[in-house]
């Protein structure tokens, strides 16, 4: 019979050494998706590595001018986070999309990431919104913007012993501001057929001055869509832009076709969404 | 919204008081299947196939049973040789032979989930590792799923001694094909000619599972005397008694089944799937077994409903008048024989007066899990092809749906399915309701759009068995051998204190085992409430008659000078009115009478009713996703009479909510191996609470004489209308008729964009 030992260490430079200490070790935050895929079979790891007893890793702080979130901070924390809900709506509204409300009282936007699922919900919104995770390993810290964190499907850059101990997020800038949006067939408990997620800042005349588009679940793992972005800065958002923005949001995609929806549906569904995120964020930001 | 009238005659009939299983259900007391354990017992578990269609070659089991902690592991060689018997119990019919056969493969497995062999050692773990150390040799042959696979030439037949029933001569050649059956009056293709408007076309259903939260998990112990004891959760346990016993060669007074809390079962725990199997690990472990599915293997293996597909026809003169329906089904019933041609049929020609049709229905089998009753088995599919061309009919003649539906809708003394004619039925008083309901006579709101559907379904009455007994203290147990599935005891509680004029709270409600009562047919055909509850009242009846008599001898009177009044015998002999006994006086003098104070009743309940419904659906769609969000909802149903009207409500309520999410997205998924791809609720969307608006409800009562307060099966019914409320309005809002289920964002989106 299979043992698993689980372990619950009080520091960072714990976690490292008992992760680097057995190869076949799993870090768990929240366990939504740690524990679901244990218990089908999926996974059986030799050891479970909480991070949950750090007690650095829980909550967010403002920090130079910008957000970090601890690893082990559960979703519905976010929310309750008003600086933070301010300055980044749409990351906190696409982790609070996560599940149901008792699945966000544990997960985390972390796990979440790395989970590595390319349908993920508060990942494209953290791209939008330019993330970087902060990375401990046996080789000493690191940082990594998020988009480059997933690399396929269940798989992450992370090398072995390394572990994610937080997201940093840029502070409130003025007249900026973001948005998610998912399409379910469901309104809770469901997986993105394509999420959306946009960041836009504006110029003292209402002119798209930066925008960042990321999208999930059309490719392996979710996507900062650049060249939309860069559809949109120096226009007015008129039709003609977005227009050019949404060819090159479908341009980006590379889903396929599953029983959650057809690659031609999720591609003509990205730009649907990416033109409401798009709007939202820009109304947004109108108003920060 | 409340009840229409009637109920003044009564003091708790009517009333709302808390049920009294609530308290254990909501603290996590209550013990449901899978929280059963018993002294000294092993954990199993089950080897299921991967491969949807196969023959089995051989399975070797030795090195699971070498490994430290395994107690058992048997195959299909371990049952006894199954003879075919077939057997009646409206949604249970079917042939004993597939039962056993599908609780455990012989020859061929017929679906990816198919169990071949199970173990039962000390642990669950123990168990689970020891499945994958058997090792099954199988001839893995081409499968099918659809009906149009399953019925094409050529196609790989699952069982070589299946002729198709019904058809004369019978045919020659096995096929998919288990059975057909016609339903018809008049002359239906003479009249279709005549019909000033005809709607027509294919709709097209997919399974879909019932989508209980507790799965199936039973408990066995088969001593080396023969005895055998099962704890499990059921619609029916002396069905599954009778099942097991049959299928294991019992006398079936040597098996005692003890019914266990259910969490949820909707037609579908009126079978079995676990029992034998635990039973023969026992016998051979010489310990008891638990077995528990996990949920991906209730999707795989417990019966969904069965997917379909309709070719109707139906036509109306120009004023409206329906005149001619013609009808063909094709149920895709799963690995074993179905049995809702009978309930496709009778939905189809029951709601309304059609004086030429014709339904004939056929049964398919195909490589995937068996299907089993659903709430109104087969009735959801059919209405769903019929009441979607009523709409059309009245699109095309530019007629208000409803008041289509009330020009053509039956009325008692019409003739049902049955040809016999309808008794005291509702269906008018419901479309009078539905036109009077704040939902119908609120506009539809901008962007979005409205649907609306009516429902026939039979219902049943059937045997039960009920004993209620008065304690030394005059208080009231009430012993039913029906599962409670939909807050029934509370009903049952509620029409015994209203016959003995007591308060609620002094009538207990049990529900017994096997050997503690004498047979009750399952909960299902939503027969509970009216059969068993018939049966509650008449024992009560008893219990009057035998106070009264031992209370005119206590109070040295003939027998006629004594009334019942009150919960008390009062007596009424000349100068000694006031004097009184109550329930107490006479029931505690146990060793002065003939015996405690206890009545038994059996009956065989005639008289049931068919329920019929309304449903009135709002949807917004979004024009750009494909999206639908139901906005608004109002079921509306003849109730007979609510007993308990939270509960009925809920019936209602939790009906709709079914079949809006057999409307828009669930269904079964195959993979290209026949596999389930989608054996969980992830991708099993079954609407959760955000998807849906609050059901408003409406219960019209129109009595049934049958029952002493008027009950009709009211459980059914209400998923009969909802996949042509919701396709109707989703049909208005598209602009194309919704034909295929379900309407999933994607689907929509399609039919949006002209595909």
């Amino acid at each position: 019979m299979s043992t698993m030992t689980f372990h619950a260490p009080a520091t960072v430079a714990e976690a490292c050494a008992l992760l680097a200490a057995e190869p076949g070790a799993r870090v768990l935050a929240g366990g939504t998706d740690l524990i679901v895929q244990m218990r089908s079979g999926r996974i059986a790891p030799a050891a479970v590595i909480d991070l949950k007893r750090i007690g650095a890793l829980s909550g967010v702080r403002e920090q130079a001018g910008g957000f970090v979130i601890g690893a082990a901070t559960r979703c519905t924390a976010l929310k309750e986070h008003a600086a933070l809900a301010a300055a980044h709506p749409g990351v906190v509204e696409a982790a609070n999309l996560i599940g149901s409300v008792q699945v966000r009282n544990r997960a985390t936007v972390a796990g979440n990431l790395c989970n590595a699922s390319p349908a993920a919900d508060s990942v494209p919104a953290m791209i939008a919104a330019g993330a970087v995770a902060l990375i401990a390993g046996p080789q000493g810290a690191r940082e990594l913007p998020v988009e480059h964190l997933p690399q396929s499907p269940g798989r992450t850059a992370l090398a072995p012993g390394e572990f994610v101990t937080a997201i940093r997020l840029p502070g409130k800038a003025a007249h900026s501001s973001d948005a998610y949006q998912r399409l379910t067939p469901r309104t809770e408990m469901d997986i993105a057929i394509v999420g959306v997620g946009a960041a836009i800042t504006l110029a003292g005349d209402g002119s798209c001055a930066a925008a960042r588009i990321a999208l999930g679940a059309v490719g392996p793992v979710a996507v900062l869509a650049e060249a939309a972005g860069a559809a949109l800065v120096g226009t007015r958002f008129e039709a003609a832009a977005l227009d050019r923005m949404a060819e090159a949001v479908q341009a980006v995609c590379k889903p396929i076709d599953d029983k959650r929806g057809s690659a031609a549906y999720r591609t003509a569904m990205a730009a649907v969404l990416a033109r409401r995120v798009v709007q939202i964020a820009r109304e947004r930001a109108g108003e920060a | 919204m409340n009840a229409q009238s009637g109920h003044n005659a009564y003091r708790v009939v009517g009333t709302r008081p808390v049920r009294p299983d609530g308290i254990d259900k909501v603290t996590g007391k209550a013990l449901y299947g899978p929280d059963q354990i018993a002294p000294n017992m092993l954990h199993g578990a089950v080897l299921r196939s991967p491969h949807a269609h196969a023959r089995i070659r051989g399975i070797d089991t030795s090195r699971a049973e070498a490994l430290p902690g395994v107690k058992a592991v048997i195959t299909a060689r371990d049952f006894p040789g199954q003879e075919s018997v077939t057997f009646k119990g409206g949604e249970t019919s079917g042939d004993r032979r597939d039962i056993a056969h599908n609780c455990m493969a012989l020859h061929k497995v017929l679906y990816a989930g198919h169990a071949v062999a199970a173990v039962a050692a000390t642990s669950e773990a123990i168990a689970r590792e020891a499945l994958a150390l058997i090792v099954v040799d199988l001839e893995v042959l081409p499968h099918v799923i659809s009906v149009a696979e399953a019925i094409a030439p050529g196609a790989p037949v699952l069982h070589d001694d299946m002729f198709t029933e019904g058809l004369e001569p019978k045919p020659a050649q096995a096929s998919n094909v288990s059975a057909t059956f016609t339903m018809a009056k008049g002359d239906a293709a003479a009249a279709m000619a005549r019909a000033a408007v005809v709607a027509e076309g294919r709709y097209v259903t997919q399974p879909v599972h019932q989508g209980y939260i507790e799965p199936q998990a039973c408990v066995a112990s088969w001593n080396s005397d023969g005895q055998g004891q099962i704890w499990c959760s059921s619609q029916g346990h002396f069905d599954v008694r009778n099942l097991t016993a049959g299928i294991l060669n019992l006398p079936i007074s040597s098996l005692r089944v003890t019914p266990l809390e259910i969490g949820g079962g909707f037609g579908g725990k009126t079978t079995v799937y676990l029992e034998p199997v635990a039973m023969v690990l026992s016998r051979k472990a010489g310990r008891p077994v638990r077995l528990a599915m996990r949920r991906e293997e209730v999707f795989a293996a417990t019966g969904p409903a069965p997917g379909s597909v309709f070719e109707v026809r139906i036509g109306a003169d120009a004023d409206g008048r329906l005149v001619a329906l013609e009808m063909e089904f094709w149920n895709q019933s799963g690995a074993y024989p179905g049995n809702t041609l009978h309930g496709g049929c009778a939905t189809a020609l029951g709601a309304y007066n059609i004086a030429d049709a014709r339904a004939t229905g056929w049964d398919v089998v195909s490589n995937f899990a068996d299907t089993h009753a659903y709430r109104a088995p087969g009735a959801p599919q059919s209405a769903f092809a019929v009441e979607s061309c009523i709409d059309e009919i009245a699109l095309k003649l530019g007629m208000d749906p409803l008041e289509l539906r009330l020009k053509n809708a039956v009325k008692p003394g019409d003739p049902s399915p049955s040809r016999l004619p309808h008794g005291a039925i509702g269906y008018i008083e419901c479309l009078e309701a539905a036109k009077a309901s704040p939902h119908w006579n609120t506009p539809v709101a901008e962007g979005e759009s409205r649907g609306i559907a009516g429902a026939f379904w039979g219902n049943y009455g059937g045997p039960s068995t009920v004993a209620v007994s008065v304690a030394s203290d005059g208080s009231v147990a009430v012993t039913t051998g029906s599962p409670d599935i939909g807050g029934s005891r509370a009903s049952m509680a509620i029409m015994a204190a209203e016959t003995l004029q007591v308060p609620y709270e002094s009538v207990r409600v049990a529900i017994a085992d096997t050997a503690s009562l004498g047979y009750s047919m399952v909960t299902g055909g939503s027969r509970t409430t009216f059969a068993t509850g018939k049966a509650v009242v008449d024992a009560c009846g008893q219990i009057i008659d035998s106070l009264l008599a031992r209370g005119a001898q206590l109070l040295g009177v003939e027998p006629g000078e004594v009334a019942w009044r009150d919960g008390a015998v009062h007596c009424m002999a000349a100068g000694r009115e006031g004097e009184k006994l109550d329930m107490a006086a006479i029931a505690g003098r146990v060793h002065q009478f003939s015996g405690p104070v206890s009545a038994e009743v059996q009956l065989n309940a005639q008289g049931y009713l068919p329920g019929f419904g309304v449903h009135i659906c709002d949807v917004a769609v979004d024009k750009e996703t494909g999206f639908t969000r139901v906005t608004r909802y109002t079921a509306i149903q003849d109730v007979g009479r609510a007993i308990h009207p939270d509960y009925v409500e809920g019936q209602l309520q939790g009906g709709a909510a079914q079949g809006i999410g057999w409307a828009l997205n669930e269904g079964y998924v195959f993979d290209g191996a026949g596999r389930v791809d989608n054996a969980g609720f992830l991708d099993y969307r079954m609407p959760v609470c955000s998807d849906l608006p609050m059901i408003e409800t409406i219960m019209v009562e129109v009595p049934n004489p049958a029952h002493p307060y008027g009950v009709k099966g009211v459980g059914e019914t209400s998923i009969v209308p909802p996949l042509a409320a919701v396709g109707n309005a989703v049909s208005r809002a598209v602009g194309k008729r919704m034909r295929d289920l379900p309407m999933a964002p994607e689907v929509v989106h399609r039919a949006l964009a002209g595909a």
